[in-house]
């Protein structure tokens, strides 16, 4: 397979590791009776370009590399890292981690190739996809076009990031998976001014992909575009209602409600211990009928997506609610296997020196038969939520927030007038059973989105369409 | 002690040659940085042990300069060739990044030229069975302190080690040991349908200084047994008092506003705010970077210059910005050594304790924990999701969650009431409970 050879080539051919050297570290982690072990190899390029104050102001270039070795025994799990690929460090390593467990055996096993599965992103570099210059010129247009808009802009910073990841993962049985993963993520802020009251604003996007697709159609303006939109919108705002009341979720990025709500209570780990508010509830109600969601590593080129998730494992379309009731879990391999259920292509880390565990990919809702405009309408008193910052979820009590950066007052089935960002604060396992109307028009959003657990941050997908909520707690300041 | 220091030597042998190999490439000026960290966390979970870690992390940093034009590169790599690499990689950058007439090196007056021992390093010597059985006996603690704790994320322990050397083409090449050594707990109760979880922690650059494991257990099951069949509030405005645990995020919002960043990018809501009345009268804030053995304590920032004890606010006027050298040229000051941020910030305490400052509360809201980031640097609006206590006669009465607070920072700080002596330490910031006139709380 090409992926393999072009990991062999990037990540172990430098550090002058043989397929007899995985060998040699996994019969070294086999020689306790371990359930499962495996050596993650990493190498990781990453480039930044900031420009702000109408100059190139910063450029940095990053390079990561090194190998993780895990065994796991029952619930226990042992790991180390090195950045350094050399076999002496491994196979100490790999002593070191099964002592987890106490008595040895003998094993010997074999390389071999894991099996092929879909790809859904091509091995691109999008570090060598343009010349530098290239991408100079890209961020200067973006920062003049943008300037140009509106004469209240103060200040514009466009940022540019790139990464080309490749991993390969060994297991236990000897099986070989690896993976080449581009990474791109545009973003464009600003700061307007006006009468002394100032505003920000701030949009961007990104994808599995090379940079190609933020100079096609000039996608890259539009990020300016947009931001500035934003941020005379709220130029605008007055102060956002507070107290409990209906509102509507904009399509898109407010999907995040479904990952903070939803997404994290569903992760293998927390309902394999019996730690979340949705531990145990398989085969129940959780949402109205007219909820079907999501999570799906398989979609081409999305941020959130992953061809095989860093366990080896090819991810999958994995229904978590089908038509309002509780399908199942995200795993990884040890939370799958502790609860008696197949892996679903969950299993994440952030790199090589970190312990993989359940993560979302990209998560988001079924379009509803509803039209957009026609859920507005149906709202005598409430609050359209459009844009968002970020979110956070208590999995135990089920409580989330997440924090609107672009809201509207909807007043007799219009919206009426821009009122300040606010966070909202609702209950996982009930929140969904009080959604009255789903549209029509999903939409995936732009490719911004990064979530955070244990410490650990991983590029996600959100998505939904327009979605009506009877009753979410909304924290402005107009009592 | 002796293997840290000749450690220490070693890598500034290597930070001097990738400012050598810099300087080789043509750049005018360099600086940078070498870490080297090693640790163990282990985790126990329902009596045995989970996870054991064995960390162990290096890296370097170079930044170069072409008179005005800069760029920077990483790698986790040491050996001489991706020294190289790694600095042809920040000039190739430094060809395409654009003058800047604030660019550059720190002033060389500003660098740091005294380095007293901060007594920061304090290696613990624990073995992974060690680790293990402090683990179960602190989750141990927790599970038994009640029939209502549940369940458990678990109890962990971890140790860490690490290095930091950083040098300059001006001559700056210093280096320092740490260590910082923790312990939590984290378990879950249940009652009827309610499920709650919380934990405790406790950290210190030397084990002895830790809480003790049956005392970080006993606290993770107490703060989680209270919130047990929490409910939400009505809609209305009342006084907030900030538990010392979240009081330290109202005061890291106020160091982001008077950052340089923000100041010079017009991202903050005190822009101007210099010289003027932002907190009452009684608040002093200010910075104490050379405390003995603290979390914050440095002799320098991250760009060599010398760290000050100072005011940052005193008789409730903001006295001075936290600047790095490129922050303070934008805004034409000198740098109060403050790259890379503030150094065991500290709020002077007042009269009163946990107990005083809930009496003076009287009724109102006692917030624990803070949920989510709504805080907009621009116009310091600021809306939370949050959880904690409502309080009647300066008596807890009853949990509550599913509730938000908010306000505008610019308000909130301008109307503190009382700072308490509660303090946490185990940060940074070093704050006691922080009671806050009026806030809006949204909830049922």
């Amino acid at each position: 397979m090409e992926l393999l050879n072009l990991a062999r080539q990037s990540i172990l051919a430098p550090a002058g590791i043989q397929d007899g050297d995985i060998e040699r570290i996994i019969n070294q982690l086999l020689s306790a009776p371990v359930d499962a072990a495996d050596i993650y190899f990493q190498s990781s390029h990453f480039e930044s370009w900031v420009m702000e104050g109408g100059i190139i102001k910063e450029g940095s270039h990053n390079i990561a590399q090194g190998a993780g070795v895990r065994a796991v025994s029952g619930e226990k799990t042992g790991f180390a890292y090195s950045d350094r690929i050399e076999l002496p460090v491994l196979l100490e390593a790999a002593n070191n981690v099964k002592a987890i467990v106490r008595q040895g055996q003998e094993a010997q096993v074999g390389i071999v190739k894991a099996a092929s599965w879909p790809l859904y992103y091509a091995p691109l570099n999008p570090l060598k996809s343009l010349a530098d210059q290239q991408k100079i010129d890209l961020l200067r247009r973006v920062d003049s076009e943008t300037r140009k808009l509106d004469s209240r802009i103060e200040e514009v910073i466009v940022s540019l990031v790139g990464v080309y990841d490749s991993i390969l993962v060994a297991n236990q049985d000897g099986s070989l998976a690896a993976d080449v993963r581009p990474l791109v993520r545009m973003n464009v802020s600003v700061i307007v001014q006006e009468n002394g009251r100032r505003e920000q604003g701030s949009m961007g996007g990104g994808a599995r992909s090379d940079y190609s697709g933020f100079i096609d159609k000039d996608k890259a303006l539009e990020y300016g575009r947009e931001a500035v939109r934003q941020a005379l919108v709220n130029l605008e705002a007055t102060e956002a209602p507070a107290g409990n009341m209906t509102v509507v979720l904009g399509p898109g990025w407010p999907g995040i409600l479904l990952h903070e709500a939803i997404g994290h209570g569903l992760e293998g780990d927390f309902n394999r211990k019996g730690t979340s508010a949705f531990s145990g509830r398989v085969g129940e109600r959780v949402a109205s009928d007219l909820c079907t969601v999501v999570d799906d590593g398989t979609l081409q080129g999305r941020r959130g997506s992953l061809s095989i998730d860093d366990e080896g494992t090819p991810t999958e379309k994995t229904v978590l609610i089908e038509n309002g009731i509780l399908k199942g879990y995200m795993q990884d391999k040890l939370n799958a296997r502790l609860m008696g259920v197949k892996p679903t292509g969950n299993g994440r880390r952030e790199s090589y020196a970190h312990l993989p565990m359940p993560r979302m990919t990209n998560t988001y809702m079924l379009p509803g038969p509803h039209n957009p405009e026609e859920i507005i309408r149906s709202v005598k008193k409430g609050l359209y939520a459009k844009n968002f910052g970020g979110g956070q979820v208590d999995i135990t009590s089920g409580k989330f927030v997440f924090s609107a950066s672009e809201a509207y007052l909807i007043e007799d089935g219009k919206i009426t007038r821009a009122v300040k960002g606010a966070t909202l604060i609702g209950n996982g396992p009930d929140v969904l059973t009080k959604v009255s109307m789903v549209g029509s028009d999903l939409e995936l959003d732009s490719g911004v989105g990064t979530c955070g657990k244990d410490g650990q941050s991983v590029p996600v997908g959100v998505g939904q369409p327009t979605l009506k909520i009877d009753g979410l707690t909304v924290g402005g300041t107009s009592v | 002690m002796l293997q840290t220091q000749e450690e220490i030597s070693r890598l500034k042998t290597i930070v001097q040659s990738i400012l050598d190999e810099a300087k080789n490439q043509g750049a005018s000026a360099a600086d940078a940085g070498l870490s080297q960290e090693s640790g163990l966390s282990v985790t126990a979970r329902l009596g045995d042990v989970e996870t054991i870690e064995h960390h162990r992390d290096q890296g370097l940093g170079v930044t170069v300069y072409f008179g005005q034009r800069k760029g920077s590169a990483s790698s986790t790599d040491l050996s001489p060739e991706s020294i190289r690499e790694t600095v042809s990689a920040a000039c190739s950058i430094a060809r395409y990044t654009s003058e800047d007439e604030y660019a550059g090196l720190p002033e060389k007056e500003l660098l740091a030229t005294e380095f007293p021992d901060l007594d920061l390093n304090h290696p613990w010597d624990l073995r992974a069975d060690e680790a293990i059985a402090l683990a179960i006996e602190c989750e141990n603690a927790a599970r038994g302190y009640h029939a209502e704790i549940s369940n458990s994320e678990g109890a962990s322990v971890n140790t860490h080690q690490g290095l930091r050397v950083m040098g300059n083409t001006l001559g700056f090449l210093q280096g320092y040991a740490s260590t910082r050594h923790s312990l939590s707990c984290s378990v879950l109760a249940q009652r009827g349908d309610s499920m709650q979880r919380d934990y405790w922690y406790t950290v210190a650059r030397d084990a002895n200084n830790l809480e003790s494991a049956a005392d970080v257990g006993r606290k993770a099951a107490e703060r989680t047994l209270r919130r047990l069949q929490a409910r939400s509030l009505s809609t209305r405005q009342c006084p907030v008092m900030y538990a010392a645990e979240v009081a330290s995020g109202l005061l890291g919002s106020f160091i982001a506003a008077i950052s340089g960043g923000n100041l010079y990018r017009k991202s903050s809501f005190l822009l101007d705010a210099l010289d003027k009345q932002v907190f009452p009268e009684f608040v002093r804030i200010h910075e104490q970077p050379y405390l003995k053995g603290a979390l914050g304590s440095a002799n320098y920032d991250g760009e060599g210059v010398a760290t000050q004890t100072r005011d940052i606010v005193s008789g409730g006027i903001l006295r001075g910005y936290v600047l790095s050298s490129y922050s303070a040229r934008k805004l034409g000051m000198p740098s109060t050594g403050n790259a890379g941020g503030v150094h065991n910030l500290t709020i002077d305490p007042g009269a009163y304790d946990y107990q005083g400052m809930l009496r003076q509360l009287h009724t109102g809201l006692l917030v624990t924990e803070l949920m989510g980031q709504g805080v907009n640097m621009v116009t310091g609006d600021y809306s939370r999701g949050a959880a904690g206590f409502w309080v009647e006669n300066g008596e807890i009465q009853y949990p509550v969650e599913e509730i938000t607070i908010a306000g505008n920072l610019k308000d909130m700080f301008r109307n503190i009431v009382a700072v308490g002596n509660d303090v946490d330490y185990r940060g940074n910031i070093r704050t006691g409970s922080i009671l806050v006139e009026r806030l809006s709380i949204a909830g049922e």
